[in-house]
């Protein structure tokens, strides 16, 4: 979806067959039917991340929000739609820095999101974090990650984790298209399919490693191919289409948890702003930033099944109203919020005492 | 003519071995290439090849001989047909044409053993913490680093062992013998050379809640690796507030090695030392190494483990106890002296007893501190240390810059200013990468000459 130019819109496997002889292939995933509150749920968990990171933007212009920010407006079906497939408390996910939308895809309180990024004591991570390392192990959440790239190994070992103990949960890694040149990923695929590890590679594919396009940086731009020399099959989704990607997931948890080693998910995707509050993005021309925005925009895709379903605009304005509600209280709650004490610089460095 | 065969050296450290088996017998003919006997090395059991061809004429070595010296003859081969009278006295020998064999002068090995048993009147044989009447057994560094492993695997399931060569080949340098026939494959983990790529599956595993413990064959790859040890392990805990844990122990022999020239002779002590959210241990003999590998493995905290290759054969006594669990951070005063302090750990320990033994006859009364823990540092022994002999010398097997011994230095000063009668003088490895020729190799390692200078000078001698 990057260039908008794909032939469809429907997921197919990557071209792996020739690379995988008789390899047991996944199913073509359907679009997923979900019904009506599911998909309003799916619907809420977008705007709300949506309306977060519009208010991050702004934070971030009035000095509340430093050093790196990056926003994941354009990306929400991928978190959204991916999280709903995997079972809280059970599966673990971990992603890079454009995380976020991933804590909201949660149902992460944004009060405590909102006061990380601002650097108070009642943020997520005690204001210790920021933007970029966000954690939460009651959701299983492992990050927010700022190594490009380190989550693909460390996904593989929640993995490991899971088939060791044989628990029944997976793994989902998150990372980009920039990641996907990273050498440490393919020695985490190699290992992930020696060892049948019960993980879903996500690449997020919004076609640009920061201000690279995915044309400049790859001899191949079939990301989704690269696992076939390690036997991993792979989907390629329409990232901006919340049933589509809700629909894939379904096949790669069943997939990884039926012992069949991991599966990559290549989610085309887009995203609408820089790649972080600093980039003017001047590498990708207006037309292209709006052709995404006006037809392939995600609230915009899931609204048209939420009219088939039946449910008037006036209720989504209103939900839109409720969570502008929300996000400005996270706001104000990020602003007054107190600083973590001096102490805290010297703690959480060990857990032991020596 | 007849050749003698000779015990080969078959690895950098081998200095004896033993003669497994004979796979020929006498008045068998012998092509070149063939194998004739298995000999079991301080790593591995190894092939022993002819190199010409002949008749064995006569086994000098019977099968399952321990403690065959490098450069005994083991055999004879007769080359004409005088020879093949199966009479091995009348055989003359021709070294020259014989399987190449390891210089029979002192190797650097075997130097560092001797350095490392001295008989040392004021050594203190125990770690401080084993109580008084505990019985002793011997065991070789590489044994006690098995048992403590082996040990915490039996008491908790998440403990596993994962890294190249591990498991079927029972350990590059035999440290994880037998681990794969006890515990299986789920827990001794053969990984592909990934470094990079296993660790951070590791480092993943530990914040899933298991327990890792990550060999790298030596820890000059773990550089392969050093993002996930720093950016991942370590200072995960700190970023999320509290709430991932990242418990690993990252381990593998670091520090010079003989002869293996510059890329695999690093000490990466002061490198991972540096870092906050890091455990750094660094022990000399066995007693520590088990009690401190097996604190490693329950510590919540990431952990790099430093092991000596150098040490790994030789033996020392360990404390015959159920479950012995050493602190971690805390030094070791393992000689007693009150006219000068020397610090070191690892390796640097044993070149350290050494020259505090020759001191001792020149009237210079050397305490000896081990600091086994090198993050956190134990400040403590070393400032109450130097309090009682106003000198400090440091010694280690690494680089002077930026060293362990550096920051010893600042300490003293910092902390311990009023108590110096000396400046604080720093013994190490040339600033140098590591060179090959054995001259070479000699001039730039630490030793206990440079000791005994160093300590000279601090103390105003000569």
């Amino acid at each position: 979806m990057a260039k908008a130019t794909q032939d469809s819109n429907r997921p197919h496997k990557a071209d792996v067959g020739s690379a995988i002889p008789n390899h047991d292939l996944p199913p073509i995933p359907g679009r997923y039917h979900a019904d009506r509150e599911e998909l309003l749920e799916f619907y809420r968990r977008m705007l709300m991340i949506r309306r977060f990171e519009e208010r991050c933007g702004q934070l971030y212009g009035l000095g509340l929000i430093a050093g790196f920010c990056h926003l994941y407006i354009g990306q929400e079906a991928v978190a959204v739609g991916l999280q709903a497939a995997l079972q809280p408390g059970r599966d673990s996910v971990i992603t890079g820095y454009r995380e976020h939308g991933h804590m909201l895809a949660y149902g992460i309180d944004p009060k405590i999101v909102m006061a990380e990024l601002t650097g108070r004591a009642s943020g997520i991570s005690h204001g210790k974090g920021g933007s970029m390392h966000m954690f939460s192990t009651e959701h299983k959440f492992f990050g927010g990650n700022g190594i490009v790239g380190a989550q693909v190994p460390l996904g593989a070992g929640l993995a490991f984790a899971h088939k060791y103990r044989n628990d029944g949960g997976c793994s989902a890694a998150y990372f980009g298209d920039g990641s996907a040149n990273q050498g440490q990923v393919y020695e985490a695929y190699n290992m992930a399919a020696l060892w049948k590890l019960p993980v879903i590679f996500v690449i997020e594919n919004n076609g640009y490693a920061m201000g690279t396009s995915i044309q400049r940086a790859n001899a191949h731009t079939a990301l989704s191919e690269r696992g076939a020399g390690f036997g991993i099959p792979a989907l390629v989704v329409d990232g901006m289409d919340v049933l589509e990607v809700r629909g894939a997931a379904t096949v790669a948890v069943d997939w990884v948890q039926a012992g069949k080693g991991p599966i990559i998910l290549e989610m085309k995707t887009y995203r609408y702003r820089g790649h972080s509050m600093s980039d003017p993005a001047r590498y990708r021309s207006r037309e292209e930033v709006n052709d995404m925005k006006e037809n392939h925009d995600p609230l915009d895709n899931l609204k048209k099944d939420l009219f088939a379903a039946g449910i008037p605009e006036a209720e989504l304005v209103k939900l839109d109203e409720d969570i502008r509600q929300q996000v400005k209280e996270a706001a104000d709650f990020a602003e007054k919020a107190p600083l973590p004490a001096d102490e805290e610089l010297y703690t959480n460095i060990l857990v032991g005492k020596y | 003519m007849a050749i003698e065969l000779k015990m080969p050296a078959l690895s950098p450290t081998m200095e004896e071995g033993t003669l497994t088996r004979w796979l020929v017998k006498e008045g068998d003919p012998i092509k070149a290439g063939e194998i004739l006997a298995e000999i079991e090395t301080d790593k591995a059991i190894m092939e022993f090849e002819a190199v010409d061809e002949g008749v064995i004429t006569k086994i000098l070595i019977p099968e399952g001989s321990e403690n065959v010296k490098v450069g005994t003859a083991i055999a004879y081969l007769g080359t004409d047909a005088n020879d093949v009278t199966l009479d091995g006295a009348s055989a003359e020998t021709k070294a020259e044409e014989s399987i190449p064999v390891a210089p029979p002068a002192k190797t650097e090995a075997a130097a560092v053993e001797e350095a490392a048993t001295p008989s040392l009147s004021k050594v203190i044989n125990s770690a401080p913490e084993i109580p008084e009447g505990t019985e002793f057994f011997q065991q070789t560094l590489r044994e006690a680093l098995r048992d403590a492993m082996a040990e915490e695997m039996r008491r908790d399931d998440r403990v596993f062992v994962m890294g190249e060569e591990v498991a079927e080949y029972q350990g590059a340098y035999k440290v994880t013998q037998g681990l794969l026939q006890e515990f299986g494959a789920r827990r001794v983990v053969d990984t592909p050379i990934s470094e990079y790529g296993f660790s951070g599956i590791g480092v993943g595993a530990a914040m899933e809640g298991l327990r890792p413990v990550i060999e790298f064959m030596t820890m000059n790859f773990s550089m392969q690796a050093i993002d996930h040890i720093i950016n991942s392990a370590a200072k995960t805990h700190y970023m999320s507030g509290g709430q991932v844990r990242c418990p690993i122990v990252f381990r593998g022999p670091n520090g010079a090695a003989p002869r293996v020239g510059a890329q695999h002779t690093q000490n990466f002590g002061p490198w991972y030392a540096a870092v906050p959210g890091l455990v750094v241990l660094a022990p000399y003999d066995a007693i520590d190494a088990k009690g401190l590998l097996k604190a490693a493995i329950r510590s919540d905290d990431p952990v790099v483990f430093l092991e000596c290759e150098l040490l790994y054969g030789k033996t020392f006594d360990v404390p015959k106890m159920d479950d012995f669990v050493l602190p971690i951070g805390k030094a070791r005063i393992i000689r007693e002296g009150k006219d000068v302090t020397i610090v070191s750990y690892s390796i640097g320990v044993s070149f350290a007893l050494t020259a505090a033994e020759a001191l001792a006859k020149e009237g210079i009364d050397a305490e000896v501190i081990d600091l086994r823990t090198l993050r956190p540092l134990d400040k403590e022994t070393i400032l109450q240390s130097l309090a009682k002999t106003n000198r400090i010398v440091t010694v280690e097997d690494g680089w002077p810059v930026c060293s362990i011994s550096s920051e010893i230095a600042a300490i003293a000063m910092e902390e311990g200013f009023d108590n110096l009668d000396a400046p604080v003088l720093r013994v190490t490895n040339a600033d140098t990468p590591t060179p090959y020729a054995e001259n070479l190799e000699k001039k730039g390692l630490v030793n206990p000459e440079a000791i005994i200078e160093a300590v000279r000078k601090v103390c105003y001698r000569k």
